[in-house]
């Protein structure tokens, strides 16, 4: 399993347009992928799930992969996070 | 004859709001609600049937948000309409419908029980939060649970409405707006929401009244009331007396036969009797407005206020979402000129700040937002370069305050200029660049800003604002925020000479270029263009056609010499007379 913490650092926070794009990015591995912030945890391959976190910016979120294609999955998807969703 | 301020004053039977978008109309109410879903709770007892009603009420519902989506693609910019596919993906949400099932197989219940229980939880997960975005998803998200259910219940969705009615409701979901938009709905009420809500955009871009945050209109109003819907001053009268009928269908019927008269002139070009041209432009708020502006004859944008994007989509576009609009916009106006003002944020505009500023209109506002968060500016920038290869783009930075900003703007720009070089990306390497001059201060320097710039565009509302040091939405002292006060026409006077002599050309936008009482001054004043909202730009050209260049030259030297608000608008309503010109928006 793969844990690591990441702060949202794009101005308009984790909205609609990239949890759909984050939704559509985890939809693709077979490995378990979790969101959690504040102590809520959702399903990572959920879109309303993803919807339900209220992430602004400066915002930190702990993502947890679990499964074959862990590593891939983690890279692509932490990747995009950090870079604020590509919109910086 | 009674004023309409008359009438107003003395009934008892008027609800106000904000005037979210133009028009006069008078029809019969159509109260918008959605009865609330009767959910059955009775157990089950064939599962596979209850999970194969399920997936067709899925399949059902996503045909329809799919539609939805479409028309909504029409309607509204396609970034905007972007949020309707999040929620066609929770129709395919693998966690949340195998969830639903599971509790189908494991619990025996029906399944719009299940459905409407899933869907809730994830609802007050929202609630909890106190973002106001969150609380409005919750309501999106409503839309949908009840469009599973209805579809399990095998019941028709509300998707036509009695034709030529007004719509009354509490609050409108985009998928609402969007079917209206395609019955013949007369105007829109609506309790909740400001001049950004889904139902202001979309009537503005139907050119049909609307007034929202009405507060109390659902309560007060019932089903059939006939209605006079002002959209001009946000007010509407509810089972009118005989004399405010009789008062408001005279009003219509002038403004009806106005406005044939205003489409006979609508070719003629916008020239004074000694032949000067005065270019009349369009002010626009949302793409959907393009039809407007191009039936009523503007000669291009004179200001696209990109920040409306934002207010749209509820965040901020990225790049290629802005390439789009403005290339689109772009290709929709050629060969006329796009003027596009940079993101104006701050103040009473789109607050994207997290702390709360003591004076926001003092704050940071405009260029100061802009040049603080440089990305962000950044992206607009190539944004707007990336769009302009057709040479009809000119960019525009909003409330400069010192020669420093807008150096530091054109810097940023020549950097963007060069990424895009490297980037091998094709634009126009010439586009024009200018200011808003809003704030005393660049007004005083025009001359130095003239020196930095393409062009300046006069923002009235907000010069007099600061000029007068008032702020026109405080009721107490809004009698100060005086367009004709001398110290405004000494100003407009002061810009357009400097501007003049270092040969850059001015426009005006701003409210005081839309009163016509104002044209024969500002023509007067030595202004090119005047640039104002698309459904006032025939009345404009009216006026201009009726007056004479020589003649108004000579009224604004004589309202220099004022030295009272009075005594201008006197002088100025006096020339009106005199030479026997229409005031022809005096009907509204």
């Amino acid at each position: 399993m793969i844990e690591e913490r990441i702060k949202i650092i794009n101005k308009a926070g984790l909205h609609t347009r990239p949890a759909a794009t984050l939704v559509k990015l985890a939809s693709k591995y077979k490995c378990e992928f979790f969101i959690s912030k504040d102590g809520l945890s959702i399903n990572g391959k959920s879109i309303i799930g993803v919807m339900t976190l209220a992430a602004e910016k400066g915002s930190e979120l702990v993502v947890t992969f679990d499964g074959e294609d862990e590593a891939e999955a983690a890279k692509e998807i932490s990747d995009y996070i950090a870079r604020g969703f590509d919109e910086l | 004859m009674k004023s309409i301020r008359d009438i107003l004053k003395e009934a008892d039977n008027k609800i106000k709001g904000i005037p979210a978008a133009p028009g006069l109309v008078i029809a019969h109410a159509y109260m918008f609600s959605k009865e609330k879903l009767e959910v059955n709770t009775s157990a089950i007892e064939d599962v596979e049937e209850a999970i194969e009603n399920l997936h067709e009420a899925l399949a059902k519902s996503k045909k329809e948000l799919t539609k939805i989506f479409n028309i909504a693609k029409e309607k509204m910019e396609e970034t905007r309409a972007a949020i309707f596919e999040a929620h066609v993906m929770i129709l395919d949400d693998p966690i949340l419908i195998g969830n639903i099932e599971k509790r189908i197989r494991a619990e025996k219940i029906s399944p719009e029980y299940v459905v409407d229980d899933e869907i809730s939880k994830y609802q007050s997960l929202m609630h909890i939060s106190e973002e106001s975005y969150m609380k409005e998803r919750a309501a999106d998200i409503e839309d949908i649970k009840n469009r599973i259910v209805r579809n399990l219940q095998k019941k028709r969705w509300l998707s036509k409405i009695p034709h030529d009615m007004i719509v009354v409701s509490s609050s409108l979901t985009p998928s609402d707006t969007i079917l209206f938009s395609r019955s013949n709905v007369k105007g829109f009420i609506v309790d909740h929401g400001g001049l950004t809500s889904h139902a202001a955009i979309i009537a503005r871009s139907l050119d049909i009244p609307a007034i929202v945050g009405t507060q109390t209109a659902t309560k007060v109003i019932n089903d059939n009331d006939l209605l006079i819907v002002d959209g001009y001053h946000g007010v509407m009268l509810y089972n009118p007396t005989p004399e405010q009928l009789d008062f408001f269908k005279t009003k219509i019927q002038k403004l009806e036969s106005l406005k044939t008269e205003l489409k006979e002139i609508n070719d003629r070009p916008s020239k004074t009797l000694d032949g000067r041209e005065i270019v009349l432009k369009a002010n626009v708020d949302v793409t959907g407005e393009i039809d407007l502006v191009v039936a009523n004859k503007a000669k291009g944008i004179g200001l696209y206020r990109t920040e409306q994007i934002i207010n749209e989509l509820g965040e901020f576009p990225d790049e290629e979402q802005q390439t789009k609009i403005y290339t689109e916009l772009s290709r929709r106006i050629y060969p006329e000129l796009l003027t596009i003002r940079a993101f104006d944020i701050g103040g009473d505009k789109v607050n994207p700040l997290e702390y709360k500023e003591a004076n926001p209109f003092l704050g940071l506002r405009g260029v100061r937002f802009l040049l603080e968060s440089e990305s962000l500016f950044k992206t607009q920038i190539r944004a707007v370069l990336k769009a302009s290869s057709n040479k009809n783009i000119k960019f525009m930075i909003p409330m400069i305050s010192t020669i420093t900003e807008i150096k530091q703007c054109k810097k940023l720009i020549e950097e963007c200029k060069a990424e895009l070089r490297k980037e091998k990306i094709h634009f126009d390497t010439h586009m024009k660049i200018g200011i808003m001059i809003e704030v005393p201060s660049a007004a005083v320097m025009a001359k130095e800003f003239a020196a930095e710039v393409d062009f300046l565009s006069i923002g009235t509302n907000d010069l007099i604002q600061y000029l007068m040091a008032v702020d026109r939405g405080n009721d107490i002292v809004s009698g100060l925020y005086q367009e004709f006060n001398p110290s405004v026409i000494r100003t407009i006077h002061h810009i357009v000479k400097e501007g003049k002599k270092a040969k850059v050309l001015i426009n005006i936008c701003g409210e005081m270029a839309a009163d016509t009482l104002a044209v024969p001054l500002l023509v007067g004043l030595g202004l090119d263009s005047l640039s104002v909202s698309p459904t006032t730009i025939p009345y404009l050209r009216r006026v201009i056609s009726e007056i004479s260049y020589a003649k108004s030259k000579q009224l604004a030297e004589e309202c220099m010499l004022l030295s009272s608000e009075k005594e201008i608008s006197e002088h100025i309503e006096r020339f009106f007379k005199d030479n026997s010109i229409k005031r022809s928006r005096n009907y509204i």
